[in-house]
């Protein structure tokens, strides 16, 4: 994963190399740095959070791809891993955490219940951390095994060298606002619907 | 009432009939186990009786909980499993509330302290009030919830509240109104927080989002 040269605009041809300077884009080398160095605040809940363990330990070992150090403190963390269910109660935990954690960052919404409150449409579960976070990056599964969540993560290093530094939209923060709520009320009435089998549920309701 | 490969009924059914005529509905015997109906208001004298009696010795409280049946006519239940460890025997307690009256039974916590987070619970999830207990509030749903007893069968699966307005006020909560300063165990040292710390959680203290 070595710093390569980005092609140089047609014409400039370099005769010599100096092995002692380099001329690259800004851009290229900050998400190259970014992009390498992601910093995992684990936000884990439930048994993916099992899965995470794993893709952390030695035999998938997450540190190939600059993860080498989880941040328990979400001030020196990059990304957050929200691995698992989200209940209600823990709503203004996980959006403290992310309110906490300093630009530029990231999250992964890691399996199928913090993705879409999963098997759990009950009184207690939130359809979805993204009614209460921004997410980059969902990682389907029930729970994801580690390929999944590293193809996750190579989807968020992906999106990250896409980025641009004068890009002043992508740092900004999304704060909940005066109404009490990150998303239009609308937005996470629609979001939440009932599907696939929650759809029958009939027990009292 | 026990059917024949139900197994013996516990010996201490005898003990409580001969001595709380009254109290005492039934008993019956259910997978083995020795199931006693008590009168509500005299649940807790013969609790007490069951723990101090030296015949008797249930010196554990297993579990209490609580049943609500899909029969809207039955009334709800509350159980009190106890065992006794010297003795090793099991007993199995309920007594049964009906709907159309306060839904109230005596607290155990002074016969066992561990009853204190099982009782919450109960009242957390069914409304049921244990009169005598020192700290009765919410355990599993935050102090502020406000959409009623989740496990009552008249509750719906998703609440009453629309998701929106769940959101809402989920994310209005306070974290830290979940615990009172001795859980936090800084109780002791609350004269010397720093004003703001000690606002924050005196606010928080009986879980009052300000």
């Amino acid at each position: 994963m070595g710093l390569s040269l980005p092609v140089g605009d047609a014409g400039t041809e370099v005769s010599t190399m100096s092995p002692n300077w380099v001329t690259t884009r800004l851009d290229f080398l900050a998400n190259w740095a970014r992009s390498n160095s992601l910093w995992p605040m684990p936000f884990g809940t439930a048994c993916c959070a099992i899965e995470f363990m794993a893709t952390a330990a030695s035999r998938f070992d997450l540190a190939r791809f600059g993860m080498e150090r989880m941040s328990y403190s979400p001030r020196q963390a990059d990304v957050l891993i929200c691995a698992g269910r989200l209940p209600f109660k823990l709503a203004p935990v996980i959006r403290r955490i992310w309110d906490q954690m300093p630009q530029p960052k990231w999250s992964i919404s890691m399996g199928a219940c913090a993705s879409s409150g999963g098997i759990f449409d009950t009184y207690a579960m939130v359809q979805g951390i993204d009614t209460i976070i921004p997410v980059d990056v969902y990682v389907p599964g029930c729970p994801p095994r580690p390929e999944g969540l590293i193809y996750g993560i190579n989807l968020l290093q992906k999106k990250i060298k896409g980025e641009s530094l004068l890009d002043a939209d992508l740092r900004q923060e999304h704060l909940v606002g005066p109404d009490g709520l990150f998303q239009p009320a609308r937005h996470i009435d629609e979001v939440s619907e009932p599907f696939g089998n929650s759809v029958h549920q009939t027990r009292s309701s | 009432m026990s059917g024949a490969d139900d197994g013996p009924v516990s010996p201490s059914v005898a003990g409580l009939r001969a001595r709380f005529a009254g109290a005492v509905r039934r008993a019956v015997v259910s997978c083995g186990d020795t199931v006693v109906y008590l009168e509500p208001t005299r649940a807790h004298e013969v609790l007490a009786w069951l723990r101090d009696d030296p015949s008797q010795q249930f010196d554990y409280l297993m579990d209490i909980t609580a049943v609500e049946y899909r029969d809207e006519e039955r009334p709800l239940e509350v159980v009190w499993q106890l065992r006794s460890l010297s003795r090793r025997q099991d007993l199995r307690l309920k007594t049964e509330l009906a709907k159309d009256a306060p839904l109230e039974v005596d607290s155990v916590y002074d016969l066992w302290k561990g009853a204190d987070w099982l009782e919450r619970e109960v009242f957390d999830m069914f409304g049921i009030t244990f009169r005598g207990h020192p700290d009765l509030r919410r355990i599993l749903m935050w102090e502020t919830y406000g959409e009623g007893f989740p496990l009552r069968k008249s509750f719906p699966l998703r609440g009453h509240f629309n998701r929106a307005e769940q959101t809402r006020q989920a994310l209005a909560a306070n974290p830290e109104a979940h615990y009172s300063l001795e859980e936090l165990s800084i109780a002791a040292a609350y004269a010397e927080l720093p004003p703001e710390m000690a606002q924050r959680l005196a606010r928080g203290q009986r879980g009052e989002v300000a």
